[in-house]
C-alpha cells in the first residue's frame, strides 16, 4: 500500500506510550515525551483550579444566596 | 491489532523531540522572570485599592507568565546569535534541545494565554499593557532594535520596566505616578546594567554581528554613558521617598545605592585595562543587580504584608 503507512499498537518491546506512526520511539524519546505530558497535564489541571477558585472569589458572598422559586 | 491509516503525513520525521520541561522553563527566562514578579509585585503594592488575595495571585501569575512568553520568542528569534556567544549558546534553542518551531508555538501560546488571563482575572487595561510590553520586548526589541542600534537596550529597556505599570493596572484599573516612577528607575537602571556586562562580552557581541555600545561607538564612551546613567539614577531611585511613597528607610538604602551605583561606574570608567577593567565592570553589574532588588524589596516590604494582610482582609470581608 504505496503512500500509506502502519501502526502497530501491541508490540510488547515497544516503550509504553509510543505510538509514532511508521517508527518506534526510542527509550530516551518516549521518557521525555511521557515527562512533557505530564506537565501539559500539571499545567492544565492548575489552570482548572485556578479558574474555578477565581470564578468562586469573583462571586463572593452571592454565591450563596439563591434565589426563591 | 493493526491500524492501517492513511496517508503518511511525517515523511521526514526521523526523531521525536528529546526536550524535557524544564528546557521549556529555561525558555521563560526565570532570573528576569523573578525580577519581573518582585517589580510588578510592588507596582501591585504601592496601590491604595484593596486587592482579594487571590486575584492578586493570579494577576502576578499572568504577569510572569507573559514576560516568560516573550522570553521564549526573544529566543526564537535570537537562535542564530546566542549560538555565537559562551554566555546564551547553551541556551535551549541554540543548544537544540528545543526545536525553533517548538519555542515560537510555545511563546504565542503562553503570549496569549497569560493575555487574556489577565483581562478575564483583573481587566483588559492591564492585559492591553501586558500585550503591548511582550509585543514591545519581542518584535520592537528582539527583532528590530537589538541588530539596528547600540540604543537597542536604551529604548528596549522600557519592556523590562513595563512591570510595575501592568501590576498597579491589574490592581486599580489606571495608571498611577508612582507606578511611573518605578517605570523610571528601572527605564534608567538598564543601561549601565547591560552596559556592564557588554563592556567584558564585547568581543562576544562583534563576532554575533550584534551592536551593542562597547564594540559600535568604542569603550570609552560606553564607560561615560555608564556613569552619566548611574548618575541620572541616583536621584531617580530616590524619588519614591521624596514623593511620600516609600519610607525613610528606602531613602537611606536608595541615596546609598545610588551613591555605590556612581562609585562603581566611576571605578568602571577608570580602570579601563587588563583584569581592573574586567573586574570593574563586573562589580557594577553585579552590584547593580542588588541595587535593584533592595531597592523593589524594600517597597514590597514596607508595604506588606501586614498592609497587604489589612486589604485582603477589607477586600473579603468588605
Amino acid at each position: 500500500m504505496e503512500g500509506s503507512f502502519v501502526v502497530n499498537d501491541t508490540q510488547g518491546d515497544q516503550p509504553k506510550g509510543a505510538h509514532e506512526p511508521g517508527r518506534r520511539l526510542t527509550p530516551e524519546e518516549a521518557k521525555s515525551r511521557r515527562s512533557r505530558n505530564v506537565a501539559i497535564a500539571l499545567g492544565i489541571c492548575f489552570l482548572i483550579a485556578l479558574f474555578y477558585v477565581v470564578t468562586i472569589v469573583k462571586l463572593g458572598v452571592g454565591i450563596v444566596v439563591r434565589p426563591s422559586i | 491489532m493493526t491500524f492501517v491509516t492513511g496517508q503518511n503525513d511525517f515523511p521526514d520525521q526521523t526523531r521525536l523531540s528529546l526536550a524535557e520541561p524544564r528546557d521549556f522553563f529555561a525558555l521563560l527566562k526565570p532570573r528576569v522572570m523573578s525580577l519581573v514578579v518582585l517589580t510588578a509585585l510592588a507596582g501591585m503594592m504601592l496601590s491604595p485599592a484593596p486587592v482579594h488575595p487571590v486575584l492578586a495571585f493570579a494577576s502576578l501569575l499572568a504577569i510572569a507568565v507573559g514576560a516568560g512568553a516573550s522570553g521564549a520568542l526573544n529566543m526564537w528569534y535570537d537562535a542564530d546569535i546566542d549560538a555565537l556567544m559562551t554566555r546564551t549558546k547553551t541556551r535551549p534553542v541554540p543548544s537544540g534541545r528545543v526545536a525553533a518551531g517548538e519555542a515560537l508555538s510555545f511563546g504565542l501560546v503562553l503570549s496569549a494565554l497569560s493575555v487574556f488571563t489577565l483581562g478575564i482575572m483583573s481587566n483588559w487595561l492591564a492585559a492591553s499593557l501586558l500585550a503591548f510590553t511582550i509585543f514591545f520586548y519581542a518584535v520592537i526589541y528582539t527583532m528590530w532594535l537589538k541588530r539596528w542600534t547600540p540604543q537597542n537596550i536604551v529604548i528596549g529597556g522600557a519592556a523590562g520596566a513595563f512591570p510595575p505599570v501592568v501590576g498597579c493596572a491589574a490592581v486599580t484599573g489606571s495608571v498611577s505616578i508612582e507606578s511611573i516612577v518605578l517605570f523610571a528607575i528601572i527605564f534608567i537602571w538598564t543601561p549601565p546594567h547591560f552596559w556592564a556586562l557588554a563592556l567584558v562580552k564585547s568581543d562576544e557581541y562583534a563576532r554575533a554581528g550584534v551592536p551593542m555600545m562597547p564594540n559600535a561607538k568604542g569603550e570609552r564612551r560606553t564607560r561615560i554613558e555608564i556613569l552619566i546613567y548611574s548618575i541620572l539614577l541616583a536621584p531617580v531611585g530616590v524619588l519614591p521617598w521624596a514623593m511620600g511613597f516609600a519610607s525613610i528607610v528606602y531613602g537611606v538604602i536608595a541615596v546609598a545605592g545610588g551613591a555605590g551605583m556612581i562609585w562603581y561606574a566611576w571605578r568602571v570608567l577608570r580602570d579601563t585595562e587588563g583584569a581592573n577593567a574586567r573586574k570593574a565592570s563586573m562589580s557594577l553589574f553585579g552590584f547593580s543587580i542588588l541595587y535593584l532588588f533592595a531597592l523593589f524589596l524594600t517597597i514590597v516590604a514596607e508595604n506588606g504584608p501586614a498592609q497587604m494582610l489589612v486589604r485582603a482582609f477589607g477586600a473579603v470581608f468588605g
